[in-house]
């Protein structure tokens, strides 16, 4: 697995741990200057009774890339979710505490879900491209929704073809784009989904183990991708794959059990973690 | 102790008898299929399909009134039954596990069992007995209720074969809820849908006994919807009791335009089907 | 780039309606909880104007309605045991000859079929579903009738010498309980044999490999492993399938013959409760005419009801056991 992604990047960097290695790269901000753009405060998700995400605070960058990491079930798509209010989709599920977007609190008396998830756009495990729709009809599904902008034509296509050109799609459809969505491959599928996601220009993209059911190739991709996106747009990504974590996060949050271990720079979390349990992590011990 | 020679050929016996039984099985629907297309076909003509019933002994005559008249039941039955099943439908699939859910889920299989001639005595107790006369609508209603359970199971099925992930991609993107099940989950599933709702429609289409409680059958043109009207499987019962055989052969030929009309819907369903199945959903 | 104003998400409120769809949500959550609502409320509604129609009928003559047999109505006497007695029979009669058939051709398709064939035949056997009863009925006044009258009903009383038991003894009429049994059976089938078909397709294949590595023979394995598993869905099956039969009306009146009787005989004529309803409706002049037949009608009501919740119930009992 490692081996076919160690092409991704020229010049790897030696670092203590064995099992991880961290691109050496010029941060586009570091973690101190930047200013939040998501910070959660005491956030606790529940299904039911049972906490799936306990009294975390964090306060996510801007225009960074910040991957959250953790064994299987630890809460980390769940904490995702909480930020573009999809966690509360589910029947019998409840947040306590709260989150800020630049600003704003989400969670805050009257703000409706629908305007946070048009601002904070989502992609997840598997591509999910509308099947009875074209490619431009997916990608403009997002635009359709904003009842008062009902936007002309011309202006539809032009953001059509700048989501696609952002998501590295355009080359390979525009000569199809009237065709159906899901004769695309996994991966431009999944592409497409990113595309479809920057077409109402979010301020924040969150991505959940985006390229758990992608093939080594189309994972190089969309991590070039992502990779790409902090430089206009905030980018949480949830991974189970700590080699993806340090090749495109510049900050990544350890999470286990629900709780926040360690959030830092990738560079120091997997080169000098401070918390035992974090290295016991990183170092394969467990998870 | 059984050998292991005479296992084997116990085996062979018994596979052997499940062929008979798919060959018996089959057996009576091909059967009834010659009949019909022997019997019936001799005495179909375009007279059949355009005139209206002659009394014994006038030679010709058709049934145009039967077959408007099971069109218009079929069609107040489908304004009653469709919209309200796939609603329930989308009841079903969205609220899962909420005791209505179960409780609806239950009683449209319960209903979907019910004897037809219940439904028949249950339009008649509420629409014709109150008013004092038989109509057509009391018929489509009858019917209609039929349809309801048939649309609300088949609807909640296919529903339920759209991917959660699809409904989280729409309800991500910022679309209310309703939007999300109505422009992507529904729509997803529509070709399936289709197809339901195109059984149940062939499922009443033939349906007698409700009828005689209802619209009763008219010997004249009438499409008015407060007044008794003709059914083709209504004139096929009258004329099959019958004592003579021009009758008998109009029955028969009846027969073949009635299930005509059940088979192309029905083939309509199984291609609506199969280009559902052609178009990956995940 | 990103700076967004404050109050960005307030702006948008307006912009988007959010308010307008939160309420859309409401109105559409409350159209599908009232179209759901139908199904319970007809449920109901049957139930009562049946009973409505019924209780004159029930008031004045109680259960004798089925426990006696004298149906006069011009002396105001309405027993129709002899209708009760014909619907358990020819659904009897059906089941018997339908489950093994039914069970067959689902053990064909999910087991043995070679895969061409798989799908024709399975249409097939759908489509027997599809068959309106009145076409049914018209098949089988004549050309069922006139085979059994002809055929089957001599070669099973002299031939076979079934004469000798009073099943099978006397003059052979061709509307008869054994002719509404046989259409019965060919209408129940196609609901037998789906709904064992699915739950013989739900038997996991490590059931199959566990017996077939233990060298069983392939009937043995499906007679060991599969059908056991599978029962009580399949037991589920024929329940709908005898749902179906016993409510069944037009196919079963046009071929019984109409007697109310009791006859031991499967080749006499019979009625049925549903065939019985159905012809005497239109010529019913009195209330308590009208009123006893609609407590007929509730009586089947409440037997098929039993009979199909009896039925979901086991098929859901399997279906609830392959998803754990």
């Amino acid at each position: 697995m490692l081996q076919s992604t160690e092409v991704l990047r020229e010049k790897p960097m030696r670092i203590v741990t064995p099992t991880v290695q961290v691109r050496a790269r010029e941060p586009s901000v570091s973690q101190e200057e930047a200013p939040p753009c998501i910070v959660a405060s005491h956030l606790s998700a529940f299904f039911g009774d049972a906490a799936a995400v306990k009294d975390v605070s964090i306060s996510i960058p801007q225009n960074a890339v910040t991957a959250i990491i953790g064994p299987s079930g630890c809460g980390k798509s769940t904490l995702l979710r909480c930020f573009n209010r999809m966690h509360e989709t589910v029947p019998g599920t409840r947040v306590e505490g709260s989150v800020e977007i630049l600003g704003s609190s989400i969670y805050g008396d009257g703000t409706s879900p629908i305007a946070v998830r048009r601002h904070v756009g989502m992609v997840f495990q598997r591509p999910t491209p509308f099947p009875t729709m074209s490619i431009r009809a997916n990608v403009a599904a997002g635009l359709r929704v904003d009842s008062k902008s009902h936007a002309t034509r011309g202006a539809t296509s032009e953001i059509v073809e700048e989501a696609l050109q952002r998501a590295g799609l355009w080359a390979e459809v525009k000569d199809q784009l009237d065709e159906s969505a899901m004769a695309l491959s996994g991966g431009q599928q999944q592409r497409l989904c990113i595309a479809r996601a920057l077409a109402t220009r979010p301020r924040v993209i969150l991505l959940d183990e985006p390229t758990a059911s992608l093939d080594p190739l189309s994972t190089q991709k969309v991590e070039e991708l992502v990779y790409d996106l902090r430089q206009t747009v905030t980018v949480v990504i949830v991974t189970h794959n700590m080699q993806q974590a340090a090749r495109v996060s510049d900050g990544t949050a350890f999470l286990l059990m629900g709780e926040l271990v360690e959030f830092a720079s990738t560079r120091e979390l997997f080169t000098a973690p401070k918390d035992p349990r974090t290295e016991s992590y990183i170092t394969g011990r467990f998870g | 102790m059984r050998t292991a020679r005479s296992r084997h050929l116990v085996s062979g016996a018994m596979i052997g008898l499940t062929y008979l039984a798919a060959v018996l099985a089959t057996l009576p629907l091909l059967l009834i299929l010659v009949h019909l297309l022997t019997k019936g076909a001799s005495s179909l003509s375009l007279a059949f399909f355009t005139h209206m019933p002659r009394p014994v002994g006038e030679p010709g005559g058709g049934m145009a009134n039967a077959i408007v008249g099971t069109l218009v039941l079929i069609g107040i039955a489908t304004v009653i039954g469709l919209p309200i099943g796939i609603g329930a439908g989308l009841y079903l699939a969205e609220k899962k596990s909420s005791p209505l859910a179960s409780t609806v889920r239950f009683l449209s299989d319960v209903l979907n069992g019910l004897p037809s001639i219940v439904m028949g005595i249950f339009a008649w107790e509420i629409l014709v007995r109150p008013i004092g006369h038989f109509s057509a609508l009391a018929g489509g209603v009858a019917l209609g209720s039929m349809m309801i359970p048939l649309v609300t199971r088949t609807t909640e099925e296919m529903l339920l074969v759209v991917p959660t992930s699809l409904r989280e991609a729409a309800l991500a993107l910022g679309y209310p809820r309703w939007r999300t099940s109505i422009s992507v989950v529904l729509r997803t599933a529509l070709a399936g849908i289709v197809t339901g709702a195109l059984v149940a429609v062939a499922r009443i289409a033939g349906e007698t006994a409700p009828l005689l409680f209802t619209a009763i059958g008219n010997a004249f043109w009438s499409t008015s919807l407060s007044q008794p009207i003709a059914a083709l499987p209504l004139q096929i019962f009258a004329y099959a009791n019958s004592p003579y055989d021009e009758w008998h052969q109009q029955a028969w030929a009846g027969a073949l335009v009635l299930i005509a009309i059940v088979l192309i819907i029905s083939l309509a369903a199984r291609f609506a089907t199969r280009s559902r199945f052609g178009a990956p959903v995940d | 780039m990103t700076s967004l104003p404050v109050d960005w998400l307030e702006k948008d409120r307006r912009k988007l309606r959010v308010d307008a769809s939160a309420f859309s949500d409401k109105v559409y959550e409350a159209l599908t909880a009232a179209c759901a609502l139908v199904v319970p409320a007809l449920v109901i509604a049957i139930a009562l104007s049946i009973f409505a129609a019924a209780w004159p009928a029930f008031a004045k003559l109680g259960l004798s309605i089925i426990t006696t047999s004298n149906w006069d109505v011009s002396g105001g006497h309405f027993g129709a045991a002899p209708a009760l007695f014909g619907t358990l029979v020819s659904s009897t009669v059906a089941l018997i000859i339908a489950t093994p058939l039914a069970i067959g051709v689902a053990i064909f398709l999910s087991e043995f079929s070679p895969s061409w064939l798989r799908q024709p035949v399975g249409f097939l056997v759908d489509l027997l579903a599809a068959i309106p009863s009145v076409v049914y009925g018209l098949w089988g006044i004549f050309v069922l009738i006139p085979l059994l009258r002809q055929h089957v009903m001599p070669f099973l009383r002299d031939t076979l010498h079934l004469g000798a038991t009073p099943f099978f003894s006397g003059p052979a009429y061709g509307p008869s309980m054994l002719a509404a049994g046989v259409i019965l059976a060919i209408m129940a089938l196609p609901y037998i044999s789906a709904v064992s078909r699915e739950v013989l397709m739900a038997v996991p294949r490590s059931q199959r490999e566990a017996a077939l590595a233990l060298g069983a023979t392939r009937w043995e394995m499906i007679r060991d492993a599969v059908i056991p598993y599978a029962r009580s869905g399949i037991i589920g099956g024929i329940m709908l399938g005898l749902g179906r039969a016993l409510g069944e009306t037009m196919a079963v009146t046009m071929v019984i013959g109409n007697r109310l009787e009791i006859s031991a005989s499967l080749l006499s004529p019979g009625y049925t409760m549903a065939s019985l309803i159905a012809n005497e409706f239109s010529e019913a002049t009195n209330d308590l005419h009208l009123s006893a037949l609609m407590a007929v009608g509730a009586i089947l009501f409440i037997i098929t009801l039993i009979v199909n919740a009896v039925a979901r119930w086991l098929v859901w009992s399997v279906a609830r056991r392959r998803a754990q």
